[in-house]
């Protein structure tokens, strides 16, 4: 693509005759070479941060782990109380799996939907103010989602939804246990909505770009066959870029994992697990917010918390890079 | 004949279900707006911006907070954003797709969707556990590396815009790399950068989660990047969670602040994009 491309390193460009530069004087070579050590350590120090992060996380969460070992992961109780201080990230981890695992029911057809109306169904004028009013939504910063969350949202879903599912759905065997009262308004089912509607402008915008990107020629060949807009939509369109539509899911996956102000503001913030949906929960981040700043120093409290911490890294870590390997293998292949 | 009408019925049903669902979304941004006016607008005075929050009764504003938030996001752009060039610069310029690009690439994108909490333990773990205390400086760098993936990617992708005819003909000119990529490259794509570091600078100024452990916030006037310093986001945050009605009120006010300044960035940097777009 460029003229560089037998230069390798930082000290190539140096060479007054190597890369057919010859009328570089020895001033302008230097500072090549300096522009471009420069530029290399740029590059370098983004994997600096984030190993420097992960190595942070890993060695400050150690004592949490050499106390309570394996336990810690699988152990739903955390009591900070002194005399019998036990820390486990069982209820956090629930939290953090199920509030967003349902976040995603909510988004991922949301988004869907909304991207088959931005690349089918919009008139195409409209399209792109649409698509930057849908992305503004990104744009509100996340302590705005959870102010109207817990002082808007949550009393409607006390006051009209939560019963309503509570009366219409609760007698049910087993799924009904989902839908238990008490009704709060805040919880578990009312934060998963507003993680919804958080993804919800990112995966839309992923996914358009995903159907955008599939050729015209295949479409056309399907409406040539008497296809309508639909059956195109869901027969060549989705399942041209599924895999691309599943990594872009995974990184509004990624995205919600680590939400945290509208989760601290409207998950209720209680320390235990409860089959209903309605019920008050805490997640990783949750947890960090609220308690972070109590603990002191050194204490087995702030080691668990950083645990905690590193936990959500991984698995974040390991949900984006499956994400960023799913959607790239597809937009470049 | 009857297959064929159910599947239109089916195609006009979906076709009316995605027009409901893309206004429902346009419709929760709009009461997210006109919720932030309703309850932000009657408490906004020119207190609210000449007053800090520690000042007596009904006198509070949140000018301290703004004026920190101004000056931690101020100087984590001066930071991180020249860095993120830099290294965006790297990847397209010089990395191309060698193992080392890669991975920066690979990273990168890891540490742009990463949860913001994290940077914020990280901060602490670097900035605040080592020197005693809460700090704007450790806000800064807590910023810093909210904006530096931004950056990044954006530059990345600028550049890649840039027709290579003209880093080309650059080149044959005789011209070295660093000519060539500062009189040349950047040029071609600054608009778009700065585009992109508008934009990562607007996402910063909303970020409460890598503060909280980094900043910390304050009543008071402060200017000292040593010791704790307000945020208008952390202000919202411990505004909003007080018994007090007017504190609460004053939250919905610094919420409907920071959301018109985030939103009109955004408005604005698009702008922008679409206005060279177009030429």
């Amino acid at each position: 693509m460029t003229l560089e491309t037998t230069v390798d390193g930082p000290d190539g460009g140096a060479s007054p005759t190597g890369t057919g530069r010859s009328l570089t004087s020895s001033r302008g070579a230097m500072a090549d070479t300096a522009f471009r050590f420069a530029l290399y350590a740029a590059g370098i120090l983004v994997l600096v941060v984030i190993g420097a992060m992960m190595v942070q996380l890993f060695i400050g969460g150690l004592p949490a782990v050499m106390a309570f070992g394996f336990d810690f992961f699988t152990s739903t109780d955390w009591d900070p109380a002194p005399d019998h201080e036990h820390y486990g990230a069982g209820i956090m981890l629930y939290g953090t799996l199920v509030t967003s695992v349902l976040a995603l029911v909510f988004s991922v057809p949301a988004s869907l939907g909304i991207a088959f109306f931005l690349t089918e169904v919009a008139p195409i004028p409209s399209r792109k103010p649409i698509g930057i009013a849908v992305q503004l939504l990104a744009a509100v910063p996340s302590i705005i989602y959870g102010m109207w969350g817990f002082f808007i949202v949550a009393p409607i879903m006390k006051d009209y939804i939560q019963p309503l599912l509570i009366d219409g759905l609760s007698w049910l065997p087993v799924v009904g246990e989902l839908f238990a009262g008490p009704a709060k308004g805040t919880g578990v089912f009312t934060t998963s909505l507003i993680l919804a509607l958080m993804v919800l402008p990112f995966m839309t915008s992923m996914y358009v770009e995903v159907l955008e990107s599939v050729p015209g020629v295949i479409k056309e060949a399907s409406y040539g066959i008497g296809s309508t807009t639909w059956e195109v939509f869901t027969t060549v369109s989705v399942p041209y870029g599924r895999t691309a539509i599943i990594g872009a899911t995974m990184l509004g996956l990624g995205r919600a994992l680590g939400e945290t102000m509208t989760v601290a503001f409207v998950i209720g913030n209680a320390a235990r697990i409860s089959t209903s949906l309605f019920a008050s929960g805490a997640t990783i981040s949750s947890q960090l917010a609220n308690n972070f700043n109590e603990s002191r120093v050194g204490s087995l409290l702030q080691a668990s918390l950083l645990e905690l911490g590193f936990t959500l890294f991984v698995i974040s870590f390991l949900v984006l890079a499956l994400a960023r390997y799913l959607v790239r293998s597809r937009l470049q292949g | 004949m009857s297959r064929y009408k159910r599947r239109l019925f089916k195609d006009n049903a979906m076709q009316v279900v995605a027009t409901v669902l893309a206004v429902i979304a346009l419709a929760l941004l709009a009461w997210i707006l006109v919720t932030l006016f309703a309850k932000g607008a009657h408490s906004l005075s020119i207190n609210t911006f000449t007053q800090p929050m520690d000042a007596q009764g009904a006198l509070s504003g949140l000018a301290n907070a703004v004026v920190g938030s101004l000056i931690m996001v101020a100087l984590a752009t001066a930071i991180a954003a020249p860095i993120g060039v830099m290294a965006g610069t790297y990847l397209s310029e010089i990395g191309g797709n060698s193992k080392l690009a890669q991975s920066v690439r690979f990273i990168n994108d890891v540490l742009l969707s990463a949860p913001s909490i994290l940077i914020g333990l990280f901060v602490y773990n670097i900035a605040v556990k080592p020197f005693g205390g809460f700090s704007g400086i450790a806000g800064v760098i807590a910023l810093g590396i909210v904006i530096l993936p931004v950056a990044v990617r954006a530059t990345e992708d600028m550049l890649r815009l840039v027709p290579g005819s003209l880093r080309e003909a650059a080149f044959a000119l005789g011209a070295p790399q660093f000519k060539v990529i500062t009189d040349v490259m950047w040029r071609a794509a600054s608009a778009g950068i700065m585009t992109g570091v508008l934009l990562a600078l607007a996402r910063a100024a909303g970020e409460t989660a890598p503060l909280i452990f980094s900043a910390f916030g304050a009543q008071a006037w402060t200017f000292n990047l040593t010791k704790p310093m307000a945020s208008l986001p952390l202000a919202i945050y411990q505004y909003a969670q007080e018994p007090a009605q007017d504190k609460v009120d004053l939250a919905w006010t610094g919420a409907l602040i920071i959301t018109l300044g985030v939103l009109l960035l955004n408005i604005a940097s698009r702008a922008v994009i679409a206005g060279t777009g177009r030429k």
